[in-house]
């Protein structure tokens, strides 16, 4: 016989899609629809929401106090998702996300975390040794500048509202949208115009 | 279990215990601020304890708290003036003189 751990993985999500069907916890519709919102989101989503902040500061406000309503607000689907909290990089504090435990990740608004979000260095050397690893991404702080580093361990999930770089005056949010990347909504990098 | 009820500001201690030793369990408080002295920074809700959710065990909703601690009192190479910032539930919180 074989065993869970060894069943051919698409075979595997068929059974389990069926039995889910069968007592009635999930149709396979809502399913689908579930599995096309995870695919959907990527980090262009948090940019959108980063640019907006940049550029209107009602939406900014609501993004800092309401993480899953201002992400509603753009139309990214929240239902179902965790609470998300916002962490804004400020002159004198900038945040870095880990989650040292596993790998609790804002995929609503970033999508998939990158492969080195799940690393055992990272997690390990967020917490150790944040400027060292800020260092090796090319992002260096000035020695006043605080880190905050926020260790993700519960039913929370963090992204970051970088500071808009200067050299950005007049520019429209789909211009600023592009220059966010998933590492400055991380907090290992910042944006740059 | 729905443990304590801090006010923002209020000076905290993990527990110091380690469940993971006696047997089987799902715990969210990471290892390295077990025993550490922090300030709650702020409630952030209630939520059902992963700690039994994990193994399908009814679960009580308990309050959880973004807590602040300073590296400097838990890596002897931390830089002064950083802060770690960790969801903390009650019951692995207690109240420091």
């Amino acid at each position: 016989m074989t065993t869970i751990l060894e069943t051919d993985g698409e075979r595997l999500l068929v059974a389990v899609r069926a039995l889910l069907a069968d007592k009635g916890i999930a149709s396979m519709a809502e399913i689908a629809e579930r599995i096309a919102v995870t695919d959907r989101a990527s980090p262009a989503q948090g940019a959108r929401m980063v640019a907006r902040a940049w550029t209107d500061p009602e939406y900014r406000a609501l993004m800092l106090r309401d993480g899953a309503r201002a992400a509603e607000a753009m139309g990214v689907p929240m239902r179902g998702a965790p609470p998300l909290g916002v962490l804004e990089n400020t002159e004198t504090v900038h945040n870095l996300v880990v989650c040292t435990l596993c790998s609790c990740y804002p995929r609503a608004v970033l999508g998939y975390p990158p492969f080195w979000f799940k690393s055992a260095a990272y997690r390990a050397r967020a917490v150790r040794d944040p400027r060292g690893l800020l260092a090796e991404w090319g992002t260096v702080l000035p020695d006043a500048m605080k880190v905050h580093i926020v260790d993700s361990t519960a039913d929370y999930r963090w992204m970051v509202l970088p500071r808009r770089p200067e050299g950005t005056a007049g520019w429209s949010a789909e211009q600023l949208a592009a220059i966010v990347r998933e590492g400055d909504m991380i907090g290992v990098t910042v944006p740059t115009a | 279990m729905t443990g304590g009820d801090f006010a923002p500001g209020a000076s905290v201690r993990v527990r110091d215990d380690w469940p993971e030793a006696r047997g089987p369990a799902h715990i969210r408080t990471p290892h390295y601020v077990r025993g550490k002295p922090g300030r709650v920074v702020r409630r952030l809700g209630e939520f059902p304890n992963p700690e039994d959710l994990a193994f399908a065990r009814p679960a009580a909703r308990v309050p959880l708290y973004h807590v602040a601690f300073d590296p400097a009192a838990i890596w002897p190479d931390a830089k002064g003036g950083d802060e770690l910032l960790i969801e903390i539930y009650a019951h692995w919180l207690e109240a420091s003189p």
